[in-house]
């Protein structure tokens, strides 16, 4: 960058905290207004049902209760929850915002209450009378597509709501030419996202302004504003959305739900606020839930270890209905599906299926995680294979420094990567050649020790326009005000990510300024020029690129200013502590003065406009390909199968960083709720389609305890495609880890003969793979008799 | 997360408790801390009519040696018996046992009597109340009566106690010369409650001859109970290794274990005999003052 | 029928009458507006709504306001008044900033209460002690690795403060 650089890449404590640690921040359940009411929702007990009756009577004459209504009620005043993608001869879906006359998953809303107070709104649900004539429920992923199968929407004779495909290069040649094919069935079980913050709306609407305005914890207030619109047939510019604080998302909150517009729609029913806060039951049955890929893998190796070709069938089950980006999430798995590897011809088959559960969609990775996963899992069973040592298997197959920008069969034109650099790293920080020792020793022992890796690249920066269902760009507006500070304005919507603070540290070095002197302003439609939203780890390298051509607009027209006044050549000016100088005459103008200029307006250069702002919509070209090697090291107790993870060291490249500990509590993160699908998630439906991981008490989250200290480093190597080169890191945790711990287990297991475990690694599984394994015999360490000890 | 209407009753003292229990009978709940009661109530899976909060009553909050026995208030909080000087200089298993209970919030809201009234058949106390042969001191309006640990559980989230019953107390041992206890658990990694809890007693004389032993197991089946097959194995024999494990592998016996979401009845029985060989070794180890 | 308490809630008292089913969480968040006190889940496993009563963690959630009769509580907008922090910011929020223990900051009220609780009893805890200690407190952003790294931080700062 052409600027100096006082704040950017350093630590700085965040802008975000003070408020937050002292419970002075607003999540959407701590605002209030007056005359205030609360929402509940009926839901339904029944996976799939016909809905024959919706009594509210009783409900309605409860005390507190101002209103009570039905889907029958609302059909045609509110239109359906919105799907952005679109894949060619999809079924559609459709789903009201409260169920008229059948229920297709458990949690599906089929009435709401309005009271005076939660509590009342919560003991008039109870009241109500619903008549269900329960039908047959489609659970299971590959039993919903065979023949016979009860249909979740007619007139529709399936479930199979879509079939994608993508090919690249002769796969063909690639299977001809291999010495061995590997076939092994991966399954990527469905999560719960389980944010902190439950979610949570509350609507005003002002009669006479006509104005109408949603706070709602979701990571897209503008799509969000543009959707509420539709859907209730209001004006866009009638609709405010707000977001206040956000108790983390991770994909959840990306989305557009019917409580949102119910909200709304109550509201100006009853011309007060309403609002509805979701319990955690409600948030694990109905907002969004992750993956759930079940995906069957072909493997062309030479028998040096080059892989020639990667085919993938994978089966995708979507839920009951389509939330935003459902049947989007899979094909990102195409995308992705060969890795950081140079294999020359890849064939993906998404088959989307619909089933009588809560919809899946983006859940921290996106898709992408999908693909890494079954992409490091395959170079490991090619090690297995062919006898091979992992890294060499990898090393083998990863392009070369030189070769970036490197395009794959998939149609992806990776930015820049250094893959050798940052698995050389990896190694030497995790002392691997010392692993490997102790491992034998180990083995000798009887005991069962792990060492997994993964090398991962991934797609950040979402993305161009072109391959985005709904526009990829992003906006922002920085104002530097007439007194110096400045504001920018970001159509990012972070929540957890520290924005605030790292934009104004780009600006802070950009216009000469400290970070205190810059306020970063987000979430509010009404403030903010429309914008996308935070995900797909796009806030820094789009949202942020949106900050820094602001900023150079700004420097050009202060410039100008400055050496206007100065009788300088604003070409060589530069911007240093509060300062516009220039280094040749030594000659400078206080920065406030150049900015008071704009606005008084009597010095400025002939012809330029006064004010200081400036609006960038940015277009990014492509995508960014953060990437990695991350190693885990684990410990199987052989009587319970208990998997504890002892070491675990990452390298992570995303390109230039703004902020170094903010990227590291990044990674953290994200390797943690890897860890958490490795080792415990797991979103269980019965045949009955109750979920019965329906709390807490059953969904195990990784606590403190359940986790080892991570040792983190990172390489360098900048994207191209962006002034910054930034690349993105919300989600390389993610995508990165939950490989590097089933390879783990996996080794670990690897002398009695398992060459592939299912996530999660719960201890029984693993006690039963220990006690019955898979039919092959157990390999020459015999660990047989080590029960006994 | 938010419980039905009831009506709420904080008496001052144990007599006016009784009374009121009595007068409310099945539509009365008690509240003694409230970590299970109140999640219940929360998502509508108890609804009591009359709540009864014990917390206001004197005299139940205690850890003292009594008689030669050490007497614990029903109302004293897990986190008290955890960090107990008397509890862990004279019946240690207690205290590694209430350590084990959920988490600090948990522990310091919780109560010994409450935990023990519930019933639930994850809990961990019960398997060292069972172990320690404690006894549970149970009152009504028509007197106070001693109910003995392997009497008190009787199924489910049922026990000994009688309609209008309080739990009010309950005494354990001090610990035995050369006696050494453990508590080993199976944690259900999203609750924290034990799919499989072993407490074992045992104390072993100069020889290394097993005098007593006591094994209380928790988790496993719809009641906790002792491994009386694994203590009449072990009873009277020198302590090795050998003999530790093969008692331990009858820790399931004539128990029908229950099946759920975390871990199937298999995986229990076979868990419960890696536990309960797990917590005889440390318990051994300790009674030959070995550190384990 | 509402019932009479008589709570101290950092450091002010409040009378007020309140149904017997409220949970002190919504007392202090609905009815006083102490409104940094989360609500996380239903089943007393979050710990997002961690409070002090009586200088001990609790979670305010599976707790009814009438049970906080008669004693102290501590939330997070109080915790300036505790007498390790002397009005100003308590070491352990501190921490949390110095260390970036927190990312979207809705656990962090609670986790940072925890803490507070840990560390009067054992001013230099061990990484195991702390991760067990907030055994009871969930963070899905985090990592708890930071979290570790504040509580360590505000550890030591105790400390030298007593000295």
């Amino acid at each position: 960058m052409a600027t100096a650089t006082r704040y950017i890449g350093k630590p700085l404590k965040r802008k975000e905290d003070p408020r937050l640690i002292q419970g002075l921040g607003h999540y959407v359940d701590d605002l209030r207004l007056p005359e205030m009411h609360y929402a509940a929702f009926v839901r339904s007990p029944y996976a799939h049902a016909k809905v024959r009756s919706v009594d509210v009577s009783k409900a309605r004459t409860a005390p507190g209760v101002v209103l009570a209504l039905t889907g029958a009620d609302v059909k045609g005043a509110i239109g359906f929850v919105p799907c952005a993608a679109q894949i060619p001869d999809m079924k559609s879906a459709p789903r009201p915002v409260l169920a008229v006359d059948r229920v297709r998953f458990v949690g599906e809303a089929v009435a709401v209450i309005v009271a005076t107070d939660r509590y009342a709104a919560r003991d008039a649900v109870d009241l109500v009378e619903v008549d269900y004539e329960p039908l047959t429920p489609v659970v299971d992923p590959e039993r919903a597509m065979a023949k016979g199968a009860p249909v979740l929407h007619e007139p529709y004779k399936d479930n199979v709501a879509y079939r994608w495909e993508l090919e690249g290069g002769d796969l063909k040649k690639a299977f001809k030419q291999a010495d061995k094919v590997i076939r092994q069935r991966i399954i990527n079980q469905r999560l719960i996202p389980m944010a902190m913050e439950p979610r949570g709306v509350m609507a005003d609407y002002k009669p006479g302004e006509k104005q109408l305005t949603v706070w709602s914890s979701t990571q897209i207030p503008h799509l969000l504003k543009t959707q509420i619109s539709v859907m209730l047939r209001v004006p866009e510019h009638s609709v405010r959305v707000i977001t206040p604080e956000v108790g983390g998302a991770f994909g959840s909150k990306l989305n557009v739900y019917p409580e949102e517009a119910l909200c709304g729609y109550l509201a100006m029913q009853l011309g007060k606020p309403v609002k509805w806060i979701e319990s955690r039951r409600e948030n694990f049955q109905t907002t969004i839930h992750g993956r759930d890929q079940i995906d069957d893998l072909e493997i062309a190796v030479k028998r040096d270890g080059t892989v020639l070709g990667l085919r993938c069938k994978v089966i995708a089950d979507l839920g009951a209905y389509y939330q935003l980006l459902t049947p989007l999430i899979p094909t990102l798995t195409g995308l992705m599906m060969c890795g950081c590897y140079k294999i020359p011809a890849a064939r993906m088959e998404i088959t989307g299926v619909l089933t009588n559960k809560m919809a899946t969609d983006a859940y921290r990775g996106a898709g992408r995680p999908e693909a890494t996963y079954f992409v490091e899992r395959a170079m490991d069973l090619v090690a297995a294979e062919l006898k091979m040592d992992p890294v060499e298997v990898r090393r083998k197959n990863f392009p070369q420094p030189e070769e970036f920008p490197y395009a794959t069969p998939t149609g992806l034109i990776y930015d820049s990567a250094n893959y050798q650099r940052s698995l050389d790293l990896v190694l030497k920080n995790s002392g691997y050649t010392k692993l490997r020792k102790e491992q034998a020793q180990l083995r000798k022992k009887g005991k069962l020790m792990g060492i997994g890796l993964s090398t991962y690249v991934e797609i950040c920066a979402m993305g161009p326009s072109s391959a985005m269902p709904a526009g990829g760009w992003e906006s922002a507006t920085v104002r530097v005000e007439p007194t110096g500070n400045v504001t920018v304005l970001t159509g990012s919507s972070p929540h957890g990510q520290g924005q605030e603070t790292t934009f104004a540290q780009i600006a802070a070095d950009m216009l000469g300024l400290e970070p205190d002197e810059v306020q970063v302003v987000h979430g509010d439609t009404a403030a903010v020029s429309y914008g996308i939203g935070t995900f797909g780890s796009r806030a820094t390298a789009v949202g942020g690129t949106a900050v820094y051509k602001c900023l150079e607009k700004l420097r050009s027209k202060l410039g100008q200013i400055a050496g206007h006044i100065l009788g300088e050549d604003p070409g060589k000016l530069v911007f240093r502590d509060k300062k516009i100088l220039s280094k040749s005459s030594k000659k400078s103008l206080n920065f406030v003065e150049a900015v008071g200029a704009a606005y008084v307006a009597k010095t400025l250069p002939p012809g330029m406009e006064p004010g200081l702002e400036a609006v960038t919509f940015f277009e990014p070209t492509n995508f960014t390909f953060p990437f990695g090697a991350h190693v885990c090291v684990v410990e199987v107790d052989s009587e319970t199968g208990d998997v504890k993870v002892v070491k675990y060291v990452a390298v992570d490249d995303c390109g230039n960083v703004i902020n170094p500990m903010l990227v590291d509590g990044q990674i953290h993160g994200g390797i943690v709720q890897a860890l958490g699908q490795a080792l415990l998630e797991e979103a269980v439906y019965d045949e009955n389609g109750q979920l019965i991981t329906g709390e807490l008490m059953d969904y195990a989250i990784p606590r403190a305890a359940d986790i080892p200290w991570m040792e983190l480093s990172r390489t360098v190597t900048p994207s191209p495609v962006n002034p910054m080169g930034v690349k993105g890191v919300g989600e390389a945790g993610t995508i990165g880890a939950t490989p590097a711990l089933i390879n783990a287990v996996v080794d670990a297991l690897s002398p009695l003969g398992v060459r592939h475990v299912d996530m999660p690694v719960k201890r029984e599984r693993i006690w039963q793979l220990l006690h019955k394994p898979s039919g092959r015999a157990p390999a020459k360490a015999a660990p047989k008799k080590r029960r006994a000890r | 997360m938010i419980p039905a209407a009831f009506e709420y009753h904080a008496p001052k003292t144990l007599e006016e408790a009784l009374r009121l229990y009595e007068r409310h009978g099945d539509e009365a709940k008690l509240l003694a801390g409230g970590q299970s009661l109140l999640p219940l109530m929360k998502l509508r899976l108890a609804a009591p009519r009359f709540v009864i909060d014990l917390g206001k009553l004197r005299g139940m909050n205690h850890i003292r040696e009594e008689n030669g026995k050490i007497a614990i208030g029903a109302l004293t909080p897990h986190a008290e018996v955890e960090h107990s000087a008397l509890l862990r200089a004279k019946c240690p298993l207690l205290v590694e046992t209430a350590a084990e209970i959920g988490d600090v919030q948990v522990r310091n809201r919780g109560t010994l009597g409450g935990s023990l009234a519930h019933a639930d058949p994850a809990a961990d106390y019960p398997a060292a109340i069972l172990a320690l042969d404690a006894e549970i001191l149970a009152a009504s309006t028509s007197g106070t009566r001693t109910i003995a640990a392997r009497e008190f559980f009787v199924d489910m989230l049922t026990t000994q106690l009688r309609p209008g019953e309080i739990l009010t107390q309950v005494r354990v041992p001090i610990l035995a010369p050369k006696t050494g206890t453990a508590y080993c658990k199976l944690h259900q990694p999203a609750s924290g409650f034990a799919i499989v809890g072993v407490a074992a007693c045992v104390t072993v004389n100069r020889s290394g001859k097993i005098e007593e032993v006591a094994i209380g197991v928790t988790g496993l089946g719809p009641k906790p109970y002792r491994a009386a097959a694994a203590e009449k194995a072990l009873r009277g024999k020198k302590t090795n290794p050998k003999l530790l494990a093969d008692a331990a592998r009858t820790a399931a016996q004539g128990v029908e274990p229950l099946s759920d979401l975390h871990a199937s009845a298999a995986y229990r029985r076979e868990m419960a005999a890696v536990f309960t060989r797990r917590a005889l070794e440390r318990a051994v180890a300790r009674a030959l003052g070995k550190k384990a | 029928m509402a019932v009479d308490i008589q709570v101290r809630i950092n450091g002010k008292p409040h009378d007020s009458k309140v149904e017997p089913r409220l949970l002190l969480v919504h007392y202090l968040r609905d009815t006083l507006g102490l409104t940094g006190t989360h609500v996380g889940c239903e089943t007393t496993l979050c710990g997002a709504c961690t409070v002090l009563v009586d200088s001990k963690a609790v979670k305010s959630c599976t707790m009814l306001a009438v049970q906080a009769d008669g004693a102290e509580v501590t939330t997070i907008e109080g915790l300036a008044g505790a007498p390790e922090a002397g009005g100003k910011l308590h070491p352990v929020q501190e921490g949390f900033w110095e260390k970036h223990g927190l990312q979207c900051g809705y656990c962090t009220p609670g986790m940072i209460l925890a803490s507070v609780e840990l560390l009067r009893g054992n001013a230099e805890p061990s990484e195991a002690e702390i991760r067990r200690a907030l055994a009871g407190n969930l963070c899905r952003c985090t990592g708890y690795q930071n979290i570790i790294e504040a509580v360590r931080y505000a550890g030591k700062k105790m400390k030298g403060r007593k000295r």
